[in-house]
């Protein structure tokens, strides 16, 4: 944000105020035990505190399903809509008050499937917003539907002698889309790495596309389990422009060095591959950003009555 | 004229003589016309053109214009036609009247599709572009012999222009520019004052070479001189000079001032006929003073983002037609649930489905009052008349705002493309809506606390300080907190609704346009006002205890109705919406589906509401309502008289 409109919404000047987890929220949500959105969470008002958003211009808006639960978990201003739409709302948002800082929370039904084209025209727009995509391969509100992003072959409600499609690759096709600014992706499983990432989303300038990788312990636990514990089963992506996380190559011995900058190879490692690949696939601040280019300064009462009838003018019998 | 053809021999013959032809004066206090080519020759313009001079020089004028669906259809063929139907005269004129008087057609085909529309007055004059006569195609000449006899059976005046061999001797492509001889030769014809034109057409070129102004004028001079030297007529109306200010334009101009007049600021929209035309002039607004269209992927997003604007501090509006407000359903429900408020102007368009894109209906109502599941409270108005057009946006936005409410306008491709002068607005800095607010959130405040009485409460937005809250679409408490309580859902549902009711204690009655009381009373909502009146006064003329009125609010439903029904011994709507005709075959009053109004008011107010609906996808005529109303009025004496 310039230093003129900070100074127009009075923002960020002389705030004496500090802000602790709690001041964030410390509602206790109503996610089973176990889910994976209660560490996405904790990371989350982690880099509020951090970066000491004020609670008051932050705006978290969501779909519909468990993770569009979360702006209810959290003390800032809160959106939660109808099931797919989250975007828009948060477009509608941003291009009005460019003083907000707006997150969007989506599960993978609510964007991959019902909410797919907002999806690929909001990352066209590259608005600057952050987006966590929740994805556990499920529909989990609903009690255990196929998603676009359940594997091939696992059995639910709806598909139960298994998925029969391979599942929908939600990077690669957010890497598909002209424009796109920031890719990429971690798991509720590696809290520092999640924290890193989101924090990295975050300070992106532009339209930041996260996939979390999460657990859901009811209905796609056995899709998880195993990978939640082997860290040989991670490839961590690396790169001074991406996400570095101290220590953690300690555990997560596996690691492949890619400049977030190169789009060609972003796409090629986006492919199914042995092992999940973790980090930024992506990151471009040089792409236009809609919000930008179409902000026009408004008026008041008397410049557009000044205006407006200069414009009756023309119509003037 | 001779008997054996239609086609006069007057001007029949290019000439170069052009020596004024001694003319026949036809005096009348109003004349309809219409100009018509195929798709892209420019008849619209000439059309509009025409329109604006005419009000510029006191007349009052009422246009409609005829669009094909498509870009470019197959020349020369009916479907292709594309032009403007205007209205004139001395008086104050309200609707498109009942026949026209004189055609200007590019070619036989355009002129066909007219005909068989049964527009056409039986005298109707025809000046028609003669060079397809003469084609150098044996079929095109045959098409125009066929077309001819057809139209020969009529009583028309036809008379053969030249157009393109005339247009020829100032430009290499007649195409482009025949229009603007036609305008001079209606210029001619009717007396308009050729300076006034000439500003118009600069000013529509104003973005355009300067040579471009300078040819089209040439060739209205063209179309002026040929009419002086070949016609042997000019039709004459009065004029009375008015002295208030006023200003000419369409219904889709008047919604986009109307909503910068008011203080909205951003449009979310998708491209859809017959609205799309209010973005453009938003958007060109915009490009210079500031404010937003943001054009969506698709029109659920256009409402989402209109509302995520509105939710951040705004109001802000979102334009569509029928199809369109289908797809908005769901999130204009999240409005009114969440009580975000929210401006929809709908351009009503033919339905269902794609329907009839660019023709006018009125069906979408029972879709605007009704088309959410659960319930959903809204605000459904209906401006009448073009300057309505413009006012109805500040009132849509003002109760929006006051109300946290959703606030559908209901116009439709009659008000919305035709156009009509009105006294020019006085602008007022208390239309608009004051900046977003950024005070602090006192900690006894609270996001939906709704006054018991009235379920108004006060809006938080994002930005103040201590107002952290998060709305939904579930059900929920005054603290927006989820709550699916049996006595939480019952005071949420009482507080959506009981705005209404509070918006509905400011109302007045509608006006009534007649007596006070009678045998039949008629009524409207929406553009039909202008012919229905024309209607009741010709019927009132004729000696019949005939009333009629127009309801502005459709929801809340303006008070009064069930008193002033009383007052009369019948009562009938009159709409461009389907309904049943019990006389049509297995139609019974038990299984007859009633027009959109009927229905509404005979569920509101108890009265055995009739009805007479029409959809022919363009404006009921004055004469048409006028037949209905004798319809009805022998059928109520015939069912007095028989005995039971």
């Amino acid at each position: 944000m310039s230093d003129q409109l900070r100074s127009f919404f009075g923002c960020g000047l002389d705030d004496e105020r500090t802000f602790d987890l709690d001041d964030y929220g410390d509602v206790v949500p109503r996610w089973c035990s176990g889910c994976g959105d209660h560490g996405v969470l904790n990371s989350v008002k982690r880099l509020m505190r951090d970066e000491q958003l004020l609670p008051e211009r932050t705006v978290f808006v969501s779909g519909i399903g468990c993770s569009s639960r979360f702006p209810h978990y959290l003390n800032t201003y809160g959106f939660h809509g109808i099931h797919g739409r989250a975007l828009p709302v948060a477009t509608g948002i941003k291009l009005s008050r460019p003083d907000l800082h707006v997150f969007v929370v989506m599960g993978d039904g609510d964007c991959c499937s019902i909410g797919a084209g907002h999806w690929l025209h909001a990352t066209r727009y590259n608005i600057d917003m952050t987006v966590l995509m929740l994805d556990n391969a499920i529909y989990g509100l609903t009690k255990n539907q196929t998603s676009p992003t359940t594997p091939m072959g696992y059995a639910t409600n709806t598909q139960p002698k298994g998925s029969f499609l391979p599942a929908l690759n939600p990077i690669t096709t957010t890497l598909g889309v002209t424009n796109v600014s920031f890719v990429a992706q971690t798991a509720d499983w590696v809290p520092a790495h999640l924290l890193a990432t989101i924090r990295a989303a975050y300070r992106h300038s532009g339209f930041s596309f996260v996939r979390i990788l999460q657990r859901c312990p009811k209905f796609t636990a056995p899709l998880f389990a195993e990978q939640a514990r082997t860290p040989d089963l991670h490839e961590m992506l690396i790169h001074p422009n991406g996400v570095t996380v101290p220590g953690l190559d300690k555990i997560y011995k596996r690691s492949l060095e890619h400049d977030p900058a190169d789009i060609d190879r972003a796409r090629a490692l986006s492919e199914e591959s042995e092992r999940v690949r973790l980090g930024v696939f992506y990151r471009n601040e040089s792409q236009p950003r809609y919000d930008d280019i179409r902000h026009l300064p408004t008026h008041t009462a008397a410049q557009n009555i000044e205006r407006l009838n200069v414009e009756l003018d023309r119509y003037a019998v | 004229m001779s008997s054996s053809s239609p086609v006069s021999a007057v001007g029949s013959e290019p000439t170069e003589c052009r020596e004024s032809v001694p003319k026949d004066v036809i005096h009348t206090n109003e004349h309809v016309l219409e100009i018509v080519s195929d798709s892209g020759e420019g008849a619209q313009k000439c059309g509009q053109i025409f329109a604006a001079v005419s009000a510029k020089m006191s007349y009052g004028v009422w246009t409609v214009e005829i669009i094909p669906a498509e870009i470019e259809p197959p020349a020369r063929t009916p479907a292709s036609a594309s032009g403007n139907l205007i209205r004139f005269g001395r008086d104050r004129i309200t609707n498109w009247g009942d026949e026209v008087k004189l055609v200007v057609a590019f070619n036989e085909q355009v002129l066909l599709s007219q005909h068989r529309l049964d527009a056409l007055a039986d005298d109707c004059i025809v000046l028609i572009e003669s060079k397809w006569s003469t084609h150098s195609d044996e079929e095109i000449c045959q098409q125009w012999k066929a077309a001819m006899e057809e139209i020969g059976e009529s009583g028309y005046r036809i008379i053969p222009v030249p157009m393109e061999e005339e247009c020829l001797r100032r430009v290499d492509d007649p195409r482009r520019g025949k229009n603007m001889f036609a305008l001079g030769l209606l210029a001619q014809i009717y007396g308009l004052d050729l300076e006034k034109i000439r500003e118009q057409i600069r000013a529509q070129f104003a973005k355009k070479a300067p040579e471009v102004s300078k040819s089209n004028c040439d060739l209205l001079e063209l179309g002026v001189e040929w009419a002086e030297g070949n016609l042997d007529f000019r039709i004459e109306i009065p004029r009375i000079e008015v002295d208030e200010p006023r200003v000419v334009m369409n219904g889709n101009q008047a919604a986009a001032l109307g909503a910068v007049a008011s203080g909205m600021e951003f449009c979310a929209m998708y491209p859809i006929t017959p609205a799309t035309s209010v973005s453009h002039y938003l958007c060109e607004m915009f490009e210079n003073y500031g404010g937003k269209v943001h054009q969506s992927e698709d029109e659920i997003a256009a409402a989402g983002v209109a509302i995520g604007a509105s939710y951040a501090g705004k109001v802000a509006l979102t334009v569509t037609s029928g199809p369109g407000l289908a797809l908005k359903t769901e999130f204009i429900g999240l409005a009114i649930m969440t009580e975000i408020p929210l401006v929809v102007l709908d351009v009503q368009r033919g339905g269902p489905s794609t329907g009839l894109p660019t023709k006018v209906e009125q069906s979408d109502l029972l879709a605007a009052l009704f088309g959410q599941p659960g319930d959903a409270p809204r605000v459904v108005m209906a401006p009448a008349t073009i300057e309505e057009c413009f006012h109805a946006m500040i009132t849509a936005r003002r109760i929006a705002k006051m109300f946290r409410c959703v606030v559908i306008v209901l116009s439709d491709a009659n008000l919305g493309t035709g156009q009509q002068q009105f006294r020019r607005p006085a602008l007022d800095e208390r239309w608009h809506a004051a900046p977003p607010n950024h005070r602090a959130v006192g900690s006894d405040e609270r996001p939906y606390d709704w006054d018991p009485e009235t379920g108004l409460s006060q809006r938080i937005v994002p930005g103040q300080p201590g107002g952290m809250h998060t709305i939904t679409g579930l059900n929920h408490d005054q603290d927006s907190q989820v709550d699916y309580g049996p006595e939480a859902n019952q005071l949420g549902c009482n507080m959506r609704s009981r705005k209404l009711a509070l918006l509905h204690e400011t109302m007045s009655p509608p006006p009534i346009h007649g007596d006070d009381s009678g045998r039949l009373l008629v009524v409207g909502w929406g553009s039909t006002k202008g012919a229905i009146e024309e209607a009741v006064d010709r019927a009132r003329a004729d000696g019949h205890p005939v009333s009629s009125t127009h309801i502005t609010f459709l929801s809340p439903l303006q008070p009064g109705l069930r008193d002033i029904f009383e007052r009369f011994d019948h009562v009938m709507t009159v709409e461009i919406n389907y309904s049943d005709d019990l006389d049509a075959p297995h139609i019974t009053p038990e299984n007859r589906r009633l027009g959109q109004l009927a229905f509404l008011l005979r569920a509101q107010t108890l009265v055995d509401v009739d009805c007479w609906t029409r959809v022919p996808g363009q404006p009921l005529r004055p004469g048409q309502i006028h037949d209905a109303i004798h319809t009805k009025l022998s059928s109520i004496s015939e069912m007095e008289t028989t005995p039971a």
